[in-house]
């Protein structure tokens, strides 16, 4: 299935992009506030580059995000958002099983109906 | 007996639930083609569903309003009807509607697509719902819980009570 693959392709970003000491870092050092690309090279003992390549992990796994200031690349962590939308699911998750419940004494009823 | 799967992916605002359940693809299929069915469990306890208008046929809209036993709360809820085959999958979408029922301004907030599979001598459906935003997902949330466990609690009571 189409929509299992791309799901699963989305955990594994998530993973992957969590595997790293220096990209976790990345992701709590932007949650407070915006920080630029080179303002992160700075606290790692790595070349830009590889920061920008870390950067760019987080971007497609949805950690961060970023947005041009100038000629400032500036990196802000989504975590909050992602928290946020996790916590809505877990909620929707125990709306839908009440309702599945529901559903499902529904259906013996209706079809206990067919079978008299 | 029902098996679950539910698979959260918080990234793409994306639920996806299975359930299995001992009966024909047919009586699953009814639960959402019938609107007297589908309203009896589509609301939570203390706050009943009714529809009024169920087209289910593409292109078609499904209108529902939700209300409290003092009438204080009250939603209204309208579906796109987006893909209809029937008995193993129905695609419907949210709209955002207006206190007196219509769509806004016809912007999808949630997604669902209901796949119903035969397995035998059971019924497998699996439920996606897809958010566009976290607004949808509390909508979603605020007429699914009503009173939440308290209401669910005495519908219990009143389901034992009609069972002994």
């Amino acid at each position: 299935m189409v929509v299992e693959s791309l799901r699963e392709n989305q955990a594994d970003r998530l993973f992957f992009a969590l595997s790293d000491a220096t990209r976790r870092d990345i992701v709590t050092e932007t949650l407070d506030r915006e920080r630029s690309v080179s303002e992160l090279g700075r606290l790692y003992p790595i070349s830009l580059t590889a920061v920008q390549k870390h950067v760019e992990v987080l971007v497609n796994a949805g950690l961060v995000s970023k947005h041009r200031s100038g000629r400032e690349q500036l990196v802000r962590g989504e975590f909050n958002q992602l928290r946020r939308a996790h916590d809505l699911l877990n909620e929707l998750e125990s709306v839908w099983r009440a309702r599945l419940e529901r559903f499902e004494r529904v259906l013996d009823e209706s079809s206990g109906k067919e079978d008299e | 007996m029902t098996v679950w799967n539910v698979d959260k992916n918080a990234e793409a605002k994306t639920m996806v639930i299975t359930a299995e359940f001992k009966t024909s693809i047919t009586n699953v299929w009814q639960l959402w083609a019938d609107p007297r069915l589908l309203e009896r469990w589509w609301g939570p306890p203390g706050l009943p569903a009714t529809f009024g208008h169920h087209d289910l046929t593409p292109g078609g809209t499904i209108t529902y309003f939700m209300s409290g036993p003092d009438g204080n709360e009250r939603f209204d809820g309208t579906w796109n009807v987006i893909e209809v085959d029937a008995p193993t999958r129905l695609v419907v979408e949210d709209a955002i509607v207006e206190d007196d029922g219509t769509p806004s301004d016809g912007n999808s907030m949630t997604r669902m697509e209901i796949d119903i599979e035969a397995m035998g001598d059971t019924t497998r459906m699996i439920l996606t719902t897809h958010f566009d935003s976290l607004e949808g997902m509390e909508h979603a949330i605020a007429t699914g819980v009503a009173e939440g466990m308290k209401a669910c609690m005495s519908q219990i009571d009143a389901l034992l009570a009609e069972a002994a």
